[in-house]
């Protein structure tokens, strides 16, 4: 094209439509933060300070990352700090690591997922990866015995660690006196139930185990519900629609469903796989990630869908106990082709009606 | 009765709905309560000779000339054309190039009439109040005659779609007005219902279709039972029906319209008669009833003045030509400096450069917005690709993939992506929440589409001349080779016939008798020119 045939886009500001706007990303970006706030305080409420300290790091780390690489960038530092989205990404990876994860695992995590991640591709909007959880990926797979150092959570333990211990125990690693991290710690309910039917224990055993709630682990399924009920809120306001959520949820709830009425001695019943781990989080928070997810309407369908197949799959005869994060990723990849393939048909292209 | 329930008549069970749409404020209630006004004659008429889509009208006057109100000033030049009015009497004392309402900005040709106050009629033709009985090209020639276009925004000579090659089976008549703030179609059902329903009357009568059905947005409670209540008295026209559509913007879009009240989509690239519909705006139809019934052109359109910017907000009947400035005087000026100027609505209008700007026949609002109604969007961040744009756009396009495209200038991806099904609507950058210039960048990639597209016609041309000159000289060359060859078999066949072996003796003596034979008729030729010319020397 002939550079002369460009109109000029500053004469933009006078493009139609010219009333004021319904909408703006830092409005929709707060409103996410504001879907997670009954999540955050759950799971303070039982894995202690040390969530909300990893909570302020992982903010503080990735806004200072962001804002150094816009400065090697060249770019405007402070309307791209103002759109909040780092900061959902590091509340979205407080909410993946363990409460008490040492402080430079979450500045290495932070770094990888701003730097990395996001900005090297172009910065919000241009990543194929969903940042928090391509961070928590590569952790898991470089620091494993960290990443998977969970507390046990408050109806379970009988320590609960102090705002100081908290802090102490993040930034130098230093147990309180007398205590053992095998007296605060607890596999997940996940870990747990993959452990337990590894040395050949049928679920009726299982089901009395301490750690096993109504819908989930204890404690967990409170976790859980404080997310759904921050995904459903984003419903209500319209900053995410059902249909990601509603595919993953469903696959994974006909899967589970579906090999617990074969064997529910060996599988465990759908409810469990719904409200345990990162599948309410991942569902409403992460694999609804605009920017990475898939766009038409049909797509959205497979590729939530797609992510709840991969998590019980893992799940159930991976290597991991749970995989949420994996699953997004490894549809983040094929968002791009699943558009391709789903495009609506346009208006007067001749669909049935 | 009138106001139908779509369920009771002609088996239309329903209504349907088109993909996405918004519902935004109106703000009909600023000036829907406002009669219309008649406007105060211009000292100066500007009259753009294009006012409509296709070949500008001739100019038909001259600088100097006296004009009356009516008289054409510009005739139609072609099929696809229309004809433009003097909209009073007075002299025109310029055609020249001015400044018209066009979103570049560009001078286009106008006759500009400096009025008289007379405001006297030209003679005009005789009404067609039998037009049933009439036949349908003369109406049609009435309407060309009268200068009548889209008057929804389009601006296409409707004489042109007054006829058609297909069986029309419904006409609609397109009352919606769905844009924010414009409520001159509103004003004008209310208080030119009759014109309205007779309007329908005939269109429907040139068409042969067989229902009318006329698209009202359930906002304008008001127009709906205006119509109604003029169709009543009409008496019981079962062809006619009033139909309330739900408040939706764009649902006054063509294709839109059309879908809502008949569940069909216009095929891409095609036209509403492939599926049996034709559509007509309600100015447009009461214009037609105008020119037929009473004999007159269109002169005056009625237009929205609007706006918080505005002093006295008013839909006004405005002469064609009449300057900008001349209506804002009219409405007490502006209460503050308006952000922005607008012809048209907020969703789709474009800014205007200033007030000498005149009204043309397709000019339905003027807007003039406050910084709180038009706030600055900010600079644009980068696409989240939410997909908001998806679920509101009408035509179901991926508004998204066609910015990456249309930014990346990978004109054809965004083909690919049916960037020419888009209707420029603004639904898209409306909820973005980046606040990216969406439909800017669609025009631009189609601008840019187009400028390619005609410099490869012209590229195209050119190859197909080379090629035919290039064939041309092929041919000749052919020609003279297949001549040559032909001449040079002929003679190999003489001397094949001759020279191989024995020239035969008799043959050498047939030559040589041929020879001697024609010496002799040269040598006879020359005398008898000579003795032809020698009586003459002597005489």
């Amino acid at each position: 094209m002939a550079p002369n045939a460009a109109p000029k886009m500053t004469a933009a500001i006078l493009s139609s439509p010219h009333g004021p706007r319904a909408n703006r990303v830092d409005q929709v970006m707060l409103q996410v933060l504001l879907a997670l706030i009954p999540g955050v305080l759950v799971m303070t409420w039982f894995f202690g300070w040390g969530l909300l300290i990893n909570c302020v790091l992982a903010i503080l780390f990735a806004t200072a990352a962001e804002a150094l690489v816009l400065r090697l960038r060249r770019r405007p530092v402070l309307p791209t700090l103002g759109d909040y989205s780092a900061v959902v990404t590091a509340v979205l990876f407080a909410c993946a690591i363990p409460p008490t994860l040492p402080w430079w695992l979450t500045l290495l995590g932070m770094v990888f997922a701003i730097m990395l991640v996001k900005q090297l591709y172009g910065g919000l909007g241009y990543n194929p990866f969903n940042p928090a959880m391509a961070a928590y990926v590569f952790l898991l797979i470089a620091y494993p015995v960290e990443m998977t150092n969970w507390l046990a959570p408050h109806l379970l333990t009988q320590h609960h660690l102090s705002l100081t211990e908290s802090w102490r125990l993040i930034l130098f690693g230093a147990l309180p006196p007398d205590l053992s991290w095998d007296a605060l710690s607890a596999a997940t309910p996940l870990e747990a139930l993959r452990g337990q039917l590894r040395e050949h224990q049928v679920m009726d055993a299982i089901r009395g185990a301490s750690w096993w709630g109504s819908l989930g682990g204890r404690g967990w399924e409170w976790v859980s519900s404080a997310f759904l009920a921050g995904g459903l809120y984003l419903l209500w306001r319209r900053v995410i629609t059902w249909r990601i959520p509603v595919a993953m949820l469903g696959s994974l709830l006909m899967l589970a469903g579906l090999f617990w009425l074969i064997d529910p001695q060996h599988h465990p019943n759908p409810a469990f796989h719904l409200w345990s781990g990162a599948a309410m989080l991942g569902a409403f928070f992460i694999a609804t990630d605009p920017v990475t997810a898939s766009t038409t309407p049909r797509g959205q369908l497979i590729f939530g869908a797609m992510i709840g197949v991969l998590v019980f799959v893992i799940r159930t005869w991976g290597g991991y106990p749970d995989a949420v994060a994996f699953s997004v990723l490894l549809l983040n990849i094929a968002a791009p082709t699943i558009d391709h393939y789903t495009q609506p048909s346009v208006f007067g292209h001749g669909r049935k009606s | 009765m009138s106001v139908t329930n779509p369920e009771s008549e002609h088996g239309q069970s329903r209504l349907w709905t088109f993909h996405g749409g918004l519902h935004l404020p109106d703000e009909k209630a600023l000036s829907n309560d406002q009669p219309i006004e008649p406007l105060r004659l211009p000292p100066l008429l500007v009259i753009p000779l294009r006012q409509h889509i296709g070949a500008p009208a001739r100019p038909g006057v001259r600088v100097g000339d006296q004009v009356r109100k009516g008289q054409v000033i510009g005739t139609a030049d072609g099929y696809v054309s229309a004809a433009v009015h003097a909209s009073s009497s007075g002299t025109v004392i310029a055609i020249e190039e001015r400044r018209i309402p066009h979103p570049s900005g560009l001078p286009a040709p106008c006759v500009v009439i400096a009025t008289d106050g007379q405001d006297a009629w030209a003679p005009l033709p005789a009404p067609l109040t039998d037009y049933p009985h009439l036949d349908p090209a003369l109406l049609r020639e009435r309407v060309h005659w009268a200068g009548v276009v889209g008057l929804g925004g389009g601006a296409f000579p409707t004489s042109v779609k007054l006829r058609s090659e297909r069986h029309i089976e419904t006409l609609i008549i397109n009352g919606a007005e769905c844009e924010p703030y414009i409520t001159c179609d509103d004003r004008l059902m209310r208080e030119r219902s009759v014109q309205v329903l007779e309007g329908a009357r005939i269109i429907r009568t040139l068409l042969g279709a067989e229902r009318v059905l006329i698209g009202i947005e359930d906002n304008k409670p008001a127009a709906i039972a205006a119509l109604s209540a003029a169709l009543t008295q009409s008496g019981p026209d079962p062809h006619i029906r009033i139909i309330p559509v739900p408040t939706r913007y764009p649902s006054g879009g063509e294709r839109q319209l059309i879908r809502i009240l008949t569940g069909r989509e216009v095929p891409t690239r095609g036209l509403p008669a492939q599926i049996g519909v034709a559509c007509q705006n309600v100015a447009t139809t009461a214009a037609v009833a105008d020119a037929v019934l009473l004999g007159r052109p269109l002169i005056t359109r009625v237009v929205t003045v609007t706006g918080r910017a505005v002093a006295r907000l008013g839909n006004l009947a405005v002469p064609i030509g009449t300057p900008l400035s001349h209506l804002v005087a009219h409405c007490g000026g502006f209460r503050e400096t308006p952000r922005r100027l607008l012809c048209g609505g907020p969703m789709m209008g474009f800014a205007l450069s200033d007030l000498e700007i005149p009204i043309t026949k397709a000019f339905n609002c003027l807007l003039a917005l406050t910084a709180a109604e038009a706030p600055d969007p900010g600079p644009a961040l980068a696409c989240i690709r939410c997909g908001r744009c998806a679920e509101v756009c009408p035509v179901r396009l991926l508004p998204q993939q066609l910015y990456w495209h249309a930014r990346a200038k990978a004109f054809d991806r965004a083909q690919g992506y049916n960037l020419f099904d888009c209707i420029e609507c603004g639904c898209c950058a409306q909820v973005c929440p980046s606040h990216i210039p969406l439909v800017q960048y669609y025009r631009f990639a189609k601008n840019a589409i187009w400028a390619h597209e005609e410099e490869r016609r012209k590229a195209d041309q050119a190859r197909a001349r080379h090629q035919a000159r290039q064939a041309r000289l092929e041919r000749l060359e052919q020609e003279r080779q297949s001549k040559l060859r032909k001449k040079r078999e002929i003679l190999d066949d003489t001397t094949a016939a001759t020279v191989p072996g024995q020239v035969a003796d008799g043959d050498l003596d047939a030559r040589r008798a041929l020879i001697e034979a024609a010496k002799q008729r040269a040598a006879a030729k020359k005398a008898a020119a000579q003795s032809r010319i020698e009586p003459v020397d002597l005489g």
